[in-house]
């Protein structure tokens, strides 16, 4: 069993005698493709090809597939080929092999790539349009959920509500602060580097109040949410209705949106302001370090500079924007769960898809809110 | 390769696997012939599967020794992909990958053949599983429970291995759709010259399919033979097993 297989080739004038020898299995493929190749011109030649299989001490699909392949091509065009000495024990596989890839399917027509591009276009527009429906959809669900939960307040699932809170709130708290305070140092830094020049270092308290309480403690801790908890969100549902969970659900007359997504929705409403007002505060200590180790500014100096700088107003502007955004996080991260099919292909492109959509519509958001704010004189 | 050996395809001899101060399987010897289709029995959570998944070495043994095709077998199942192809429960194909580039996969891992090839090999593999070419372009999420498990059989029989391990091929199947599988893993398992190795509560394919049954109850092979000789064993379990109210109905066909 250890030689090389071999095919040997006698012909004698239109004819052709092929004596494969040796074992053909797909061990030895490399070696099988370069012989049945090199005698191909030579099939191509003879008028009637005989194969002589006697010589084979070991086959299996492949091999026999190889040979068959031969004998296909030597029977074409009004040729003759045969097999002759087939072993006992190989017969029944050639006589499976002959019976396969006998029928080619008619090959897909290649679509024309420029009109595919625009096919595809076309259909993300036509399909964005079917987003903002299941937006609308899942928004109107909520407040059904929650005029439910308003006349039946036992209806509310406060354990898992409890459970959601615990998981994307207080277990989230580490993550945030750290962020947090680290973006509130770097701000502050720069705006020490920079102001220094012309002598407004004083200023740099007010950049970061302002900067920090109104925009990027909300907007942070929101994209840290939505790739954090969102994503988790789109997971944990994706795989509920890859399981048939959801179905299940539904079948014993529960509302999936009342079991599972308004206390995750709810948990994220609740959740985002608390978390962007601890950001808030760990991003103003940055800032207050690094006034003192490196704008050799003290603390109380600090906090009264802050204190002159900022109001309350700044303040609720920032958290006024939380619950919203969470609102936009919850729904996005949940539909896109629920529009998971059967792969766990599908399951990683719906968790991308929702993290990136809830980025994008809190940075839309956000700048909504900025027009509405600036409007109404906030 | 004579002698003994090139009898049994699988030899297992004194196996003994556990998980933390729970042991499945308590010295367990088994042999499998070569060319044979050997049908294991055993109550839900008995240890059928860990006994396969030992055998391939997904899990790993406490002691005894695992021969395969004469050669023992390492902790590890690597090296082997070409000694057995496996059919899971679920079928187990890559979702992310088409039917034809799932029954390919193990080529191109293993061999280095050309594409041409390798699709007329894929093709091939799929029509002797009884399906059409047409089918090769689908996802796994597009078929249905029989073709996943004929599409999974087709990728399991890509190397032509000479033992293959079957978990419950007929589960989730139609009676006819499990018929039609019976039938099929029957005429693969002459042509190709297989061994196979199945786990199995199908009775129908217990009766229909296996030369030989193993009994598997209190992590030991209590009963192994052809299934004439499984419904005459005095052993308890085997007794309430073939015995039961739900194989009175194949009790009467087989008399």
């Amino acid at each position: 069993m250890n030689h090389e297989p071999l095919l040997l080739a006698t012909p004698s004038g239109d004819e052709l005698k092929l004596r494969p020898e040796g074992p053909w299995t797909a061990a030895n493929v490399m070696t099988l493709e370069t012989l049945s190749r090199s005698v191909g011109g030579d099939v191509d030649r003879s008028r009637v090809v005989t194969l002589d299989m006697s010589g084979i001490s070991a086959l299996d699909t492949l091999g026999a597939w190889v040979l068959e392949k031969l004998s296909r091509r030597a029977a074409s065009s009004g040729r003759s080929a045969e097999f002759v000495g087939v072993a006992d024990h190989f017969s029944g596989l050639m006589d499976e092999v002959r019976q396969v890839n006998r029928h080619t399917p008619a090959p897909a027509p290649a679509p024309n790539p420029v009109l595919a591009r625009l096919g595809d276009l076309g259909k993300s527009t036509v399909g964005s349009r079917e987003d903002i429906t299941i937006f609308l959809q899942m928004l109107g669900a909520l407040f059904m959920a929650v005029i439910g939960v308003l006349r039946r307040p036992r209806s509310l699932r406060l354990t898992s509500l409890v459970y959601q809170l615990y998981r994307i709130g207080w277990q989230a708290i580490p993550i945030v602060a750290l962020i947090t305070f680290l973006i509130g140092a770097i701000i502050a830094q720069q705006g020490f580097f920079h102001f220094r020049r012309f002598g407004a270092e004083s200023y740099t308290v007010d950049m970061v109040g302002i900067l920090v309480l109104r925009e990027l403690g909300v907007l942070i801790v929101a994209i840290m949410v939505a790739g954090r908890s969102g994503s988790a969100y789109t997971a944990e549902l994706g795989s509920m209705k890859m399981r048939e969970e959801i179905d299940a659900l539904s079948t014993m007359g529960l509302d999936p949106v009342d079991v599972l997504i308004l206390p995750r929705v709810a948990a994220l409403v609740i959740a985002l302001p608390i978390l962007t007002f601890i950001g808030s505060i760990a991003a103003l200590y940055g800032g207050g370090l690094v006034a003192q180790f490196y704008g050799d500014m003290g603390p109380a100096i600090y906090i009264a500079r802050l204190h002159e700088a900022i109001s309350v107003t700044h303040f609720e502007v920032g958290i006024l924007k939380a619950p919203f955004m969470a609102l936009v996080i919850g729904i996005v991260a949940c539909s896109e769960g629920l529009r998971v099919k059967g792969s766990a292909e599908s399951l990683g492109r719906q968790t991308t898809t929702s993290v990136v959509k809830s980025i994008f519509l809190v940075i839309v958001l956000d700048g909504l809110f900025a027009v509405f704010f600036a409007s109404i004189g906030m | 390769m004579d002698g003994p050996q090139d009898e049994f395809a699988i030899r297992v001899r004194d196996l003994v696997v556990g998980f933390g101060r729970q042991t499945v399987l308590d010295h367990l010897s088994l042999d499998v012939r070569r060319g044979e289709i050997l049908g294991l029995v055993g109550a839900s959570g008995g240890g059928k599967s860990v006994l396969m998944r030992t055998i391939i070495g997904l899990i790993p043994r406490r002691g005894g020794t695992i021969e395969v095709m004469g050669q023992s077998a390492g902790g590890d199942g690597r090296g082997a992909a070409m000694a057995w192809g496996i059919l899971f429960q679920q079928g187990a194909l890559f979702s992310s990958l088409t039917v034809r580039q799932n029954v390919q996969f193990p080529l191109r891992e293993n061999l280095v053949l050309s594409q041409e090839l390798m699709d007329e090999i894929a093709i091939a593999k799929l029509e002797m599983v009884g399906l059409r070419a047409e089918d090769a372009d689908k996802y796994p999420a597009e078929l249905s429970g029989g073709m996943t498990k004929r599409v999974a059989l087709a990728r399991a029989l890509a190397l032509d291995p000479p033992i293959l391990f079957l978990d419950e091929p007929t589960s989730g199947l139609d009676p006819i759709a499990a018929g039609d599988f019976d039938v099929l893993i029957k005429t693969l398992q002459r042509t190709l010259e297989l061994t196979v190795f199945m786990v199995t509560h199908d009775l129908a394919s217990l009766t229909t399919v296996c030369d030989r049954v193993a009994a598997l109850a209190d992590g030991k092979i209590v009963a192994i033979g052809p299934m004439r000789e499984l419904l005459q064993s005095e052993h308890p379990w085997v007794r309430a097993y073939f015995h039961g109210k739900r194989s009175q109905m194949l009790q009467h066909e087989m008399r």
